[in-house]
């Protein structure tokens, strides 16, 4: 949390809060603990201690499950100072419909998916194609923390910190060829350890995809853990990605399989539900949802029950960083 | 079995059972005062409530036209009583449910929810079945009948199938974009019954 009280205010999109308002209590408690030890003439130490807490993420450990720390990102609009959403919400309340379809389920169910051995496949317009296994993945590149805000399509959101690299990492590893200009994530369907997959609720197994610039964005997040540890099955261990500026469910879970492909991948709810979802799905205030309006979201665990809901940001908030990438696209029309 | 239902007819005939089913109708209400009080509603309790107060609008609309078959086929005039009551509270239930959408998703703006209403079809289809079902409410008392006549009355109140039939397509089309209708059927497949059973009846009527 010191790091995100000297961080630069080099993040755009969204207004910054009054330092008081999103400094965690226990934070400042612990902060002024450290000013007693300076006036205590510990300085050395604890200078060393603060050095070694800038580089490193700060986030408490829930403690559930084995640590996976990343470093402070440096990656633009990485870091928002937004309240943390807590790990009991975040671990407690989502939608993986593998699992079922209320958003209980996940944590009730998902105890049971087999997450060792686990491996991605590369496949399709590139030149290095092949499996790779989860602890090569792991090692592929230096682990980061990105605190990002999550949009669900329902009109709800949180803030978690995830820890993972670049997705464009790994693409630019995999090398892909001059006519890949779309990515498909496949997702594991398991019927025998995911309950959910036996319900006809969606075309399984569940996919996703990105346009090759959005993938290579480097917002894009392959992500292995959260809160400072392994992903909690329900939030799609071992590994999966995190768009930030998209609706939740562009953010496939539990991924086996990567494709590059030349044409634009028809994503699940696209396929199910075509006039409700959209490839893109960007976060988007003045593109309504057919059922319910998007200008507005619920911050879960903050905004109190009688509230009034937060106006949703263009791009999720991520706008500055993104925008760019659909410069002089229809929005309304490639909603 | 006749000795279990006379006991039932002598049961229902104590004084004390309207009040008591007044009391059993207002417990999920007072379960989801205390839920949101003690934040005991999940990680979401404005979308908990939301929803769980459609629900019970849809359980006691089921309940309220079940007492008619169930009074006919276990030959119970004594059930009669319990249709005000359970009638009375699916329209407490759709104000709630009305109001916690109103406050808690819409935060009491009202443009805002005008548009809604207009532009969105399944809460337009909602609201239409809150709309049917107020005047209903408004003459769920005995002075009522005689105010407007029996049969004028017995008119009015048919437009309680036309309600069933609106929170239906409501509750299905709330669930359509996620194709998650095992619920929807539930609802769907007991109105459909006690429609069909009054279906079935209306010969009996016509030939008088």
């Amino acid at each position: 949390m010191l790091r995100q009280y000297f961080s630069p205010s080099s993040t755009t999109g969204f207004t910054h809060a009054v330092s008081s308002e999103i400094t965690p209590q226990s934070m400042y408690v612990q902060r002024r603990a450290w000013l007693r030890q300076v006036a205590a003439g510990a300085a050395g130490m604890s200078l060393a201690a603060w050095g070694a807490r800038h580089a490193m993420a700060q986030t408490p450990h829930p403690g559930k499950l084995p640590a996976l720390v990343g470093s402070v990102s440096r990656v633009n609009g990485a870091n928002t100072m937004e309240k943390i959403t807590s790990y009991a919400d975040a671990s407690g309340y989502n939608n993986f419909y593998e699992f079922g379809t209320d958003k209980t389920d996940p944590a009730k169910y998902a105890h049971t998916l087999q997450t060792k051995p686990w491996s991605v496949e590369i496949e399709g317009l590139v030149k290095k194609p092949g499996r790779m296994d989860l602890d090569d993945l792991l090692k592929l590149s230096p682990m980061e923390e990105r605190i990002y805000r999550l949009r669900c399509v329902e009109g709800w959101s949180m803030v978690i910190p995830w820890v993972g690299y670049s997705l464009a990492e790994l693409i630019k590893r995999v090398e892909p060829l001059g006519n890949a200009k779309y990515v498909e994530f496949i997702t594991q369907a398991d019927p025998k350890t995911m309950p959910g997959v036996r319900s006809r609720v969606l075309d399984w197994p569940y996919v996703e995809g990105l346009r090759l610039d959005e993938a290579m964005h480097s917002l894009t997040l392959l992500s292995f853990g959260m809160y400072g540890e392994v992903l909690p099955n329900q939030n799609g261990a071992p590994v999966r990605l995190v768009v930030p500026w998209k609706y939740g469910f562009k953010s496939a879970k539990s991924l086996v399989k990567i494709r590059f492909v030349e044409k634009q991948p028809i994503n699940s709810w696209g396929r199910s539900a075509p006039q409700e979802y959209g490839f893109y799905s960007n976060v988007n205030p003045n593109v309504d949802h057919p059922r319910w309006s998007q200008a507005t979201e619920r911050r879960i665990g903050e905004d109190g029950l009688f509230a009034k809901k937060r106006k949703t940001l263009m791009f999720n908030g991520y706008e500055a960083q993104v925008g760019q990438l659909y410069a002089g696209m229809d929005l309304k029309k490639l909603y | 079995m006749f000795d279990v239902l006379s006991r039932l007819r002598s049961a229902l005939r104590h004084p004390w059972v309207t009040p008591a089913a007044y009391l059993l109708c207002v417990l999920p209400l007072a379960w989801l005062l205390w839920g949101a009080a003690n934040d005991a509603l999940g990680a979401n309790p404005a979308e908990y409530l939301i929803r769980a107060t459609g629900d019970w609008t849809l359980r006691f609309l089921c309940l309220t036209l079940a007492v008619t078959p169930l009074r006919v086929m276990l030959g119970l005039p004594e059930l009669f009583k319990l249709r005000r009551v359970f009638g009375r509270c699916t329209y407490v239930y759709v104000v709630l449910h009305l109001l916690c959408y109103s406050w808690l998703d819409m935060g009491f703006e009202w443009a805002d929810i005008a548009h809604d209403i207009a532009k969105r079809p399944f809460i337009l289809v909602g609201f239409s079945a809150f709309v049917l079902l107020t005047p209903l409410a408004l003459t769920s008392f005995n002075r009522a009948i005689r105010w407007l006549g029996a049969k004028r009355w017995q008119g009015l109140h048919r437009a309680v199938y036309a309600v069933a039939v609106l929170a239906v397509l409501h509750f299905f089309w709330m669930r359509a974009g996620k194709n998650n209708f095992a619920e929807v059927l539930v609802y769907a497949s007991v109105l459909f019954a006690l429609l069909v059973w009054r279906l079935a009846r209306l010969p009996l009527f016509v030939r008088q």
